[in-house]
């Protein structure tokens, strides 16, 4: 016991770790800040650490090869020890990080601890959040699967909308002018070694940040940010009342950061790791490429914003948000920080969860997708087995109406419902949609002979709410 | 030597050392610079020449029907292993004209199917349409599908390699 004793004191001698680190560990903190509202950030650091640990992991397994990466995905997960889990830990911890990013932008969001002095906190952590959607792209990618290569093309395409140099951006982010050997090694060297380091470096800078300024006091109405005398009002609060950061404020950083770990563990040892799709081959066609769950959303916006609009939200809408939040501590950084004063502060992280939420429900059913595998129309809904009818509802089948309309229960959801169009439409108005399609139908005029045509009309008049009677169908 | 002119001396001499510090510093970023960023940024300026990848006997291709044919990239890396390959749709008409479509959506570059019962293309992710002659018919594309350039040799379809088309402002 002496002897270790002896040890780490010459090492501290030697050193002096101990002798700087801990007054930043124990500086004091305002007592309120010590509050389960103030657990987020801390988690998400923890998130991060994770997925550094995980990353290097597969790292000793993952061959980033476009030709390879499939197969050491394959061998990771069903062959190697623990692999498994530690691919669904890095998977799960990945969710959890972009998760915890953004309740910890709703707190700071929520009580202003952007403004005065800490504008630069809100900035940085702005470039953190940017940064880790980027590793969540890029990560998608490297999970090298149909899935990963047809994202990147469509990554591709949007860099393309980019006034001017979109071209260049495109071949620069997949290495080239097609899918291929470059494409992988360049994700590779993004996501493993460019934007952590880049993570790193902004998040140490975060981190002193908040030792330099202190952590923001738990706001109270009626008590506004002056700049003039904010920092000797912090001072002497933090001098009467506050608390050691450590351990009187971060234990419940260590018990929230230990609940989340342990749920990431339990994710990844339940559920596991996502399945990997079919191989990267960009000549499979046989492709959905919907992202994982926390893209979903923006998906569903590429999917809904109006055509003409198109490039412009595309490029700038992202530019935009970027530009408000990084203008967000200059448009206010005084006055009230509590969000019982700032009701719009709540009106706006309403309205964002609103919509992030209502584009994410939509864009798990995208409703603007052909079901290409829908249920073909059965005999008894067609209500004949011969005759013009019949044949009608053949057509429906295989002349891809299928694919966009529903009829009772079976099809696409791209247009109505068809299931009772006889009720709506008459027979020559029916004729006039099918010939020359609308809104977004196609038209089937060069498509379909005059036989089709009417017997398509014959059996979409049928749809009414009661049926006629088989006789009517039965006769050709 | 008075005082003050001891100092500026001395001011000029540490001067002088803060540039000639910055200064060699920012020349060897510069210098080790080019090679890095040039390597880096290759890829948008050094681009593939295109070749004529056969694809299929004329006679193969049912007349006036579209079929996907698969063919290697202009330039495969050693390790690209299946990553190398891609796609086309090829139809074969009356006199064997060959009418060629990227399989890429002009939206964002989805992958289209053809769909024979209705005579169109039709893409996955956000719904785009297209007819039988490439022209938009539904959905958000902003463009008809990418032509790819074809030609017939010693009775092969052949098809000329060609970069993801993306759809620029």
């Amino acid at each position: 016991m002496k002897f270790f004793n002896n040890a780490w004191n010459w090492f501290e001698d030697r050193t002096g770790l101990m002798g700087a680190l801990w007054p930043i560990m124990t500086h004091a903190v305002p007592k309120n800040s010590a509050s389960w509202f103030y657990v987020f950030g801390s988690a998400t650091m923890f998130a991060f650490l994770l997925q550094i640990a995980t990353g290097v992991t597969l790292a000793f397994m993952y061959v980033p090869s476009a030709g390879e990466a499939y197969q050491s995905l394959e061998f990771i997960t069903n062959q190697t020890t623990f692999g498994r889990i530690v691919r669904g830990l890095h998977n799960w911890g990945a969710s959890a990080m972009i998760l915890l990013v953004g309740l910890h932008m709703i707190r700071v969001y929520l009580t202003a601890s952007y403004k005065f002095p800490r504008e630069m906190h809100w900035i940085s952590g702005v470039i953190l959040l940017s940064l880790t959607i980027i590793m969540a792209f890029s990560g998608q990618v490297v999970r090298w699967d149909q899935t990963a290569v047809w994202s990147t093309i469509v990554a591709a395409e949007q860099a393309g909308r980019i006034p001017f140099i979109g071209t260049w951006v495109a071949d620069f982010l997949i290495g080239g002018e097609t899918i291929g050997g470059a494409t992988l090694s360049r994700m590779f060297a993004y996501h493993v070694f460019i934007v952590p380091a880049l993570l790193i470096i902004f998040l140490v800078f975060h981190l002193y940040l908040v030792i330099k300024n202190g952590i923001s006091e738990f706001p109270k109405a009626g008590e506004p940010v002056d700049p003039k005398t904010y920092r000797e009002k912090y001072e002497a609060s933090v001098k009467r009342d506050g608390v050691p950061f450590w351990p009187v404020a971060a234990w419940r950083d260590m018990v929230f950061g230990f609940i989340v770990i342990t749920t990431i563990l339990l994710i990844a040892v339940i559920i596991g790791p996502p399945d990997l799709g079919a191989p990267p081959n960009p000549s499979n066609i046989d492709a959905l490429p919907v992202p994982d769950w926390y893209f979903i959303f923006y998906f569903a916006f590429l999917a809904l914003m109006p055509p003409p609009m198109e490039t412009v939200l595309m490029v700038f809408g992202p530019l935009l948000v970027g530009a408000l939040l990084f203008a967000l501590p200059f448009i206010s950084n005084r006055g009230e920080r509590s969000p019982l004063r700032r009701p719009w502060a709540i009106a706006m992280v309403a309205l964002t969860i609103g919509s992030i939420s209502g584009l994410w429900a939509i864009g798990i059913s995208s409703p603007w997708s052909p079901h290409f595998d829908a249920k073909p129309l059965t005999i008894e809904i067609i209500g004949a087995d011969s005759g013009p009818v019949y044949r009608g509802g053949e057509h429906f089948n295989d002349k891809g109406c299928l694919y966009c309309h529903t009829i009772s229960g079976h099809g696409g959801l791209r247009g109505p419902d068809l299931t009772y169009i006889g009720d709506r439409l008459s027979a020559d108005e029916l004729t006039w949609r099918i010939m020359n399609g609308g809104l977004n139908m196609p038209g089937f005029g060069g498509t379909l002979s005059n036989v089709e045509l009417s017997d398509l009309v014959m059996f979409l008049k049928t749809r009414k709410h009661i049926n006629p009677q088989p006789s009517s169908s039965g006769g050709d | 030597m008075s005082e003050k002119t001891k100092t500026s001396e001395e001011c000029s001499r540490r001067q002088f050392f803060t540039h000639i510090s910055i200064t060699l510093g920012s020349l060897a970023a510069l210098m080790v610079g080019i090679p890095i960023v040039g390597s880096i940024f290759a890829p948008i300026v050094k681009k593939p020449r295109p070749i004529w990848r056969p694809v299929g006997e004329l006679r193969s291709f049912t007349l006036n029907e579209y079929v996907k044919v698969n063919f290697i990239d202009a330039s495969p890396l050693p390790w690209s292993g299946i990553t190398a390959e891609t796609a086309a749709w090829v139809r074969r008409s009356e006199n064997d004209e060959l009418t060629v479509f990227s399989v890429n959506c002009a939206h964002l570059g989805c992958p289209v199917r053809w769909v024979s019962g209705a005579k169109l293309f039709m893409c996955p992710c956000h719904g785009g349409v297209y007819y039988s002659d490439g022209s938009v018919a539904a959905g958000p594309p902003p463009r008809g599908l990418y032509g790819y350039p074809a030609r017939i040799k010693d009775g092969q379809v052949e098809v000329k390699t060609s970069p993801i088309p993306i759809t620029t402002v």
